[in-house]
């Protein structure tokens, strides 16, 4: 379709709340050069976010938002956690079902509208945090990644299961005591993005959220490489300041701490990967 | 337009009918198949955009078929899970996205994919499943044995159970049709007795292939296609799920509501496509009737039999529909009766339970759950007739 779903009816017009009316005059529509620049100036796609406040989560969410090539068709996949606190309050065409099926609903809806609308551009993209990712629904994430699903998977990483109170997460670092981990964790935190690069992902990137303008590469780059060539997978450091002590205006600094450690930048590009981004870069579009 | 008032072709080159056209007035021919190949054409008729598999057994077979019909180019998505639970989200998503989706399973498969099911129905997503009921472990079975409908009942879907190949196929297309009406807009699990129906051959008739069942239109959905042609929908300001407070709990509450009364809204299309949620058979005015459901309603019609030779007149009442059960119906058509057995082929007696709760206060026949065989055990009719003439105190005079 194009964004003309987001048309209000003129009959409608003045009833509707002025945030949907904003989204048809003020956000970018039909411009794939969109991205973090217009976040001053565009109405963005997330309305009134529901997490705590200063939560480096929220950062994501509006920077993704805002650099999703093709947003008038795109259906972002959710599963269950903080994140799915704030889907409703996304404009787009969003999905939460259970929590850990992200990957497998995300398989399912890619699919069918490839064969649907042949002819159309259609992107779907995942955004979980890493319980969901890589530990309820890891069967699903590495499965989606085998059969070379075209989809983005967006792993929010806060080392922890923050919405139901600060447990342990697969993603925690070893030694860190949290909740169900009264001694500390007892192993290492998965490497998800080496696991994903070995289970066929062919643009892979880690990295905080601390630079608006990287996060917009990271999210276009992995968008138009799932979009022609196969999976693709994010994974975002989003400090959960809150289970970590930290105060509300923390999170950056935090994440500038994490750029310098184990999530300093890191991208891994298969060949077909490289091609697609050297040929968005040359059309001005990354 | 065509005399059967549709028109046009769908995907697959086959003519559109419409629904009453193939299920009640297109000529049939006489074919001789297993349930599995039943299901095979009558997915070839349906316009099925989708379907995922996963192995099983006994359901493996049927979800071959639909990868042969893939191939032949009469589904238009098709592919291996990973798991049950993975499939049945998978298919969540072909819905979602605007498919008609069909997919198989049995026993162990149906509870590892159970998280899904309530998800299917609060999602209004009239997926189709077809359940081959195997029973459940431990111990390890893979033998006839329907106990996983009974964790199925409370989920929020239409349950269909088919006593044969014949209603099996018929099943399968009027399972779409009603699912996928506006006012239902569900879930329907059409299920038969594993490996007596799936892995059996016997004669059914069917229309021609060259025609099909108008294909799913998505915009009828009564929630938003996730298709982003059509506005999303608006949770913006008030997640309604997401809030701790009384709206939101109102809200949940009567959304399932919503989808029970969506479920009873299912029966007059029900009763018009399956020629009536239940099936009369034998003496009108017995006093001795087996209320029966799937293979236990074909193993009690032989018992009727067997009792006539006694000089005993008995009726079978087959339950089609478990989801929406039919009460009313049963209750008329159990009027005369004095007896009530209900044989089942698994341990909990999930029928009879059903059976009990719409009679209470409205029957005076007692109501006794038996025969009840599981793990695999066979029905035969002389048990039936054994335990009916102990409890009509009569003396057992086959051999048995």
């Amino acid at each position: 379709m194009s964004f003309n779903i987001y048309k209000v009816n003129e009959e409608l017009r003045d009833f509707m709340p002025p945030e949907i009316l904003e989204l048809e005059e003020k956000a970018t529509w039909g411009n794939p050069k969109r991205g973090v620049m217009d976040l001053p100036y565009a109405k963005e796609l997330l309305e009134e976010h529901s997490l705590c406040a200063g939560c480096p989560e929220s950062d994501a969410f509006r920077y993704i938002l805002a650099s999703l090539p093709n947003p008038e068709d795109t259906i972002v996949v959710n599963s269950t956690g903080c994140t799915s606190l704030v889907f409703p309050h996304i404009a787009l065409h969003t999905v939460h079902s259970l929590f850990g099926n992200q990957n497998a609903v995300a398989s399912g809806i890619k699919r069918v509208l490839e064969y649907r609308f042949p002819d159309k551009v259609k992107d779907v993209v995942v955004l979980a945090g890493d319980g969901a990712t890589v530990d309820i629904g890891l069967d699903c994430t590495l499965q989606s990644f085998f059969r070379q699903e075209k989809i983005t998977t967006i792993c929010y990483d806060n080392e922890v299961y923050a919405n139901t109170g600060g447990q342990e997460s697969g993603l925690t670092v070893k030694g860190h005591v949290f909740k169900m981990a009264p001694k500390g964790k007892q192993w290492d935190k998965v490497p998800m993005w080496q696991l994903a690069i070995d289970s066929g992902c062919h643009y892979v990137v880690r990295m905080t959220v601390s630079s608006p303008r990287r996060v917009e590469q990271a999210v276009k780059k992995a968008i138009y490489v799932a979009r022609e060539v196969g999976p693709t997978y994010i994974h975002l450091y989003t400090p959960c300041i809150l289970e970590i002590g930290r105060n509300a205006d923390e999170g950056l600094e935090e994440m500038k701490l994490g750029d310098k450690e184990r999530f300093s930048f890191f991208e891994h590009m298969s060949p077909q990967a490289e091609e697609v981004i050297k040929a968005k870069k040359e059309e001005g579009l990354i | 337009m065509s005399d059967n008032g549709f028109s046009g072709v769908n995907k697959s080159g086959q003519k559109i009918v419409s629904p009453d056209y193939l299920l009640f007035e297109a000529p049939r021919e006489k074919v001789f198949m297993t349930g599995s190949e039943a299901v095979k054409e009558a997915v070839r008729r349906a316009s099925v955009d989708a379907s995922v598999s996963y192995p099983i057994t006994p359901q493996s077979e049927a979800a071959h078929l639909i990868g042969e019909l893939w191939v032949e180019g009469y589904v238009g998505v098709y592919f291996r899970g990973e798991s049950e639970f993975g499939v049945m989200s998978e298919v969540a998503g072909c819905s979602m996205a605007g498919a008609r989706i069909i997919t198989t399973t049995s026993g162990p498969g149906t509870l590892r994919a159970m998280e899904n099911f309530p998800m299917w129905s609060g999602a209004r997503l009239p997926i189709q499943l077809v359940l081959m009921a195997r029973g459940v472990n431990a111990p390890l079975t893979i033998q006839p044995d329907n106990l996983e409908i009974s964790f199925l009942l409370d989920t929020g879907v239409m349950i269909w159970h088919a006593e044969n190949a014949q209603e099996l196929f018929d099943m399968v297309l009027a399972g779409f049709v009603v699912a996928e009406k506006t006012d239902v807009h569900v879930p329907i699990i059409t299920a038969i007795d594993g490996f007596f129906i799936s892995h059996t051959r016997e004669s059914i008739m069917i229309p021609p292939e060259d025609i099909a069942l108008p294909p799913y239109n998505p915009y009828k959905s009564p929630t938003p296609t996730i298709d982003a042609e059509i506005a999303p929908g608006r949770y913006i300001k008030d997640p309604f799920v997401m809030k701790s407070n009384y709206t939101s709990y109102a809200t949940h509450a009567s959304w399932q509501w919503e989808v029970r009364a969506a479920i009873e809204r299912s029966r007059p299309y029900a009763k018009h496509y399956l020629k009536g949620l239940i099936e009369e058979y034998g003496d009108p005015e017995a006093e001795l009737v087996f209320v029966a459901s799937g293979t236990a309603a074909s193993q009690a019609k032989e018992a009727t039999r067997l009792l006539l030779d006694e000089g005993i007149k008995a009726k079978v009442v087959k339950v089609k529909s478990i989801r929406p059960f039919p009460h009313q119906e049963l209750l008329e058509a159990t009027k005369t009766a004095k007896y009530i057995l209900v044989p089942e082929f698994n341990i909990v007696g999930w029928l009879e339970r059903e059976v009990r709760a719409a009679f209470y206060g409205k029957s005076n026949a007692t109501i006794i759950g038996t025969p009840r065989v599981a793990g695999g055990m066979t029905m035969p009719p002389e048990i039936i007739y054994k335990d009916a003439l102990k409890i009509l105190g009569k003396e057992v005079s086959h051999v048995i």
